[in-house]
């Protein structure tokens, strides 16, 4: 059986679905260290890590730099020995200037002493967990959700544990390769997983274009009854959470709810490899994976790179640009954050960097709806994004609310079928911020008034 | 080191579909070839020329429009076009050119334009043209030659018995079977306005249309099957059921209608659930008209009545969000 959910878009062209193969068929390659790295105290959700380093310092590869800030919050280490240069804000790939550490590397990739590996058999499950949090393991897939936080708050009440390898965006294929090139590192985090949270259903879910890692998969988790290996149907965005859960299991995440409240947890490919690294190595998280592609790449590559190498280092290793480009992403094309210097860092969340110098965007000015309702085909979450629109640019904000606009995931499925290349995304953010700024507003009038009331 | 000079930073996504507005216009227009050739061959080259008349005419008042409002040309979008060959598919072929010209008028400039051009009028502005017709030239636009009548290229047609016929339609309005067999109704070699007549061709261009997902087949199956329904349910006549569904199936416009115009994006629903209401309603009000009303033909009126009713159909059927249902069956508990 192959599963999937209703909704959805199939991006890519006929001869290469998914635009994935410029770089599918390449292996990883490690990229040189770099001269120095950055490193934001924010590559997670939650609350900024605390720099617990000073300029000058000397630090070893894996060294904690910066303590959580918070129970959702996650550690920082050295990701190469060297000395701390700065502690100043730096350009994040959010777009703002974050506090960060910069280290410049001595070359020496001198392991700190506390990295060793663990007994994990031996160990308590406050003490795996505690080890996971203080290797600052966070979702690689891009959400960067503290993985400690999900899996305490996911015991008792998940009976799935799955592993989200869909890789649904297009052009990216870190997840593939990683599955191919190393499938004991993703199977072993996940049964670490399993064992961890306690269940005894644990699935597997990868799209069927990646059909050459099946049998590698299959192998590893052919010794347990509690790991399955799902096929999944080609197409985007399987891999959001909410989707892979109703793919997987039938289920649907309710409205405003964690995918706890569905029974389930979901791990990113890379994450359950930063588990089985941390209890089998020690190593905290250091490095990862990112494909950079795209048109104006003129090598593209997989590259595994340490966590605060400048981008510019992952495109010189890439020959370059072929023609200057007009568009740069960090992550996929569906969901990517645009950026504007090269100066930023990969961070634990970047499975891709993205350089297009064509006309993929396909802007158009004044772009007139014709309410062909193929957005309303491909909305995933079964929204109406012709009418959020409407109401949305009306400042109709209860009908935005009632067509769905607070349930929308930002996947853009409509705006990439939109033939009228309407902005839906962009207006929809506007629109949500607009309600939130709302409901504040309310919230505090009421409090107010009930203020006044109690001093009568 | 690197130009980054041309980088420009938007909202995701970063990357669009091939198909645009209009790609899907041109399909439309592909999907008309065959009526138009099949029209051809039935009513003679009067038919391409009245057809060709109508486009440019459609095509040269919106530029005008658009020149007088002082807006960017939105001809480019080819919807102009395809309103066009569905006037000149909605009269018969005897017509004057001068009385396409005039539709066209209607349909661009009032129906359309003036309501905002493409997307934001609320009536299909080539059956919004053929009601404006209807109303003006009555007579002009009930006149019916015979196929294959030999008629002038351009000029005015005189009629004479020789090439003068009755429709299809005028026969099932007296409860009577047409005097054209189910297969000469399909094939299209009856009387009738231009496009309608050759149910053959026109489902070959739907056929097309949903190949290309331009349409999905609810608003035509709903449509088609609801006056099956009503038509072998409720026969005139005492005649043969089947014959009876079949002729008022295969007659007037029920096909061009169904596939071509009661689909309009702009005017009919965008929600599945609509979408199939919509087609229901549409086939309800043709069997009505046809069956009681004071014309033979129910299609049109059917389709400008329901094409009112699109935003509150689409109101009163939004699909179940994703995660709604188990809130409301935990409520329920």
């Amino acid at each position: 059986m192959v599963y999937s959910f209703r909704g959805g878009i199939h991006p890519g062209t006929h001869a290469d679905p998914g635009f994935k193969a410029a770089t599918n068929t390449k292996p990883i390659e490690k990229l040189a260290l770099p001269d120095q790295v950055i490193l934001p105290v924010s590559m997670h959700i939650g609350a900024p890590a605390k720099p617990i380093v000073s300029v000058g310092d000397t630090v070893d590869l894996g060294q904690p730099i910066a303590e959580a800030g918070g129970f959702v919050s996650a550690p920082v280490h050295a990701t190469v020995s060297g000395k701390v240069k700065a502690v100043e804000p730096r350009l994040h790939p959010n777009g703002t200037k974050v506090l960060s550490i910069v280290i410049e590397n001595d070359g020496e990739d001198r392991p700190h002493e506390s990295v060793h590996p663990y007994d994990f058999a031996a160990m308590t499950n406050e003490e795996r967990i505690e080890c996971i949090r203080s290797a600052g393991i966070v979702g690689h897939g891009g959400a960067t959700f503290p993985t400690h936080v999900k899996i305490q708050s996911g015991i008792g009440k998940c009976d799935t544990v799955l592993i989200n390898a869909a890789e649904c965006e297009p052009y990216i294929t870190s997840d593939h390769r990683l599955l191919l090139e190393r499938p004991e590192e993703v199977v072993g985090g996940l049964k670490m997983l399993v064992d961890i949270m306690g269940v005894q259903n644990a699935i597997i879910a990868i799209e069927e274009n990646k059909a050459d890692v099946f049998p590698g998969i299959e192998k590893l988790i052919a010794d347990d009854p509690r790991l399955k290996l799902y096929p999944l149907k080609c197409k985007y965005p399987q891999g959001a959470e909410k989707q892979l859960i109703n793919a997987c299991t039938g289920r649907e995440v309710p409205s405003g709810k964690l995918p706890a409240d569905a029974g389930c947890a979901v791990f990113n490919v890379d994450t359950a490899g930063a588990v089985y690294r941390r209890f089998t190595t020690g190593m905290p998280v250091v490095r990862r994976v990112v494909t950079v592609s795209g048109s104006a790449i003129a090598q593209p590559k997989n590259l595994e790179v340490r966590i605060g190498t400048q981008v510019e280092k992952l495109i010189d290793a890439c020959g370059g640009f072929k023609e200057a480009p007009n568009k740069l992403l960090m992550g996929g094309p569906m969901m990517g954050v645009a950026q504007f210097s090269l100066e930023i860092p990969v961070f634990k969340g970047t499975n891709a960097f993205l350089a297009f110098c064509g006309e993929e965007d396909k802007r158009v000015p004044d772009p007139q709806c014709i309410r062909c309702g193929k957005c309303i085909a491909a909305c995933p979450m079964h929204l109406l994004p012709m009418y959020m629109n409407v109401y949305g640019k009306k400042e109709d904000l209860d009908n935005s609310v009632e067509c769905g606009m607070m349930d929308c995931i930002e996947c853009g499925s409509c705006a990439y079928v939109c033939p009228a290349r309407i902005p839906l995304v962009a207006q929809f953010r506007l629109t949500k911020s607009k309600i939130q700024a709302k409901r504040m507003a309310d919230k505090a009038k009421a409090e107010a008034e009930k203020a006044k009331a109690e001093k009568k | 080191m690197y130009d980054l000079s041309k980088v420009v930073v938007t909202s995701s996504p970063h990357i669009k579909a091939a198909d645009d507005t209009r790609s899907l216009m041109l399909d439309v227009l592909i999907a008309l070839v065959p009526a138009l050739c099949v029209a051809v061959y039935t009513f003679g080259p009067r038919a391409l020329v009245l057809t060709a008349i109508s486009m440019l005419a459609c095509w040269a008042f919106e530029t005008i429009y658009n020149k007088i409002v002082g807006q960017p040309n939105t001809t480019g979008d080819l919807s102009c076009l395809v309103t066009g060959v569905l006037i000149a598919f909605n009269v018969p072929v005897s017509a004057p050119w001068w009385m396409l010209v005039f539709g066209s008028l209607f349909g661009i400039i009032v129906v359309k334009m003036l309501f905002g051009g493409l997307g934001k009028n609320f009536m299909n502005p080539a059956l919004g043209a053929r009601a404006f017709m209807m109303a003006s030239w009555a007579g002009l636009m009930t006149t019916w030659t015979a196929p294959h009548a030999s008629l002038p290229v351009l000029g005015k047609v005189e009629m004479t018995d020789a090439i003068a016929t009755a429709t299809p339609l005028a026969a099932l309005k007296t409860g009577a079977l047409p005097d054209a067999g189910v297969a000469e109704l399909f094939l299209g070699q009856t009387g009738g306005v231009i496009g309608e007549t050759c149910a053959l061709a026109l489902l070959a261009g739907g056929a097309y249309l949903l190949w290309r997902k331009v349409i999905t087949i609810n608003i035509p199956a709903a449509y088609i099957l609801t006056v099956a329904v009503l038509t072998l349910l409720f026969p005139m006549g005492g005649v043969d059921r089947v014959q009876w569904m079949l002729s008022q199936v295969l007659s007037g416009g029920l096909m061009l209608g169904a596939i071509f115009m009661a689909t309009d994006y702009v005017t009919s629903p965008v929600t599945p659930k609509g979408q199939i209401i919509f087609g229901v309603g549409c086939g309800l009000l043709t069997v009505l008209i046809r069956y009681f009303g004071g014309l033979p033909e129910g299609v049109s009126y059917s389709i400008l009545i329901m094409n009112t009713l699109v935003w509150a159909i689409d109101k009163a059927t939004h699909p179940r969000k994703f995660g709604y249902a188990l809130d409301k069956k935990k409520e329920a508990k």
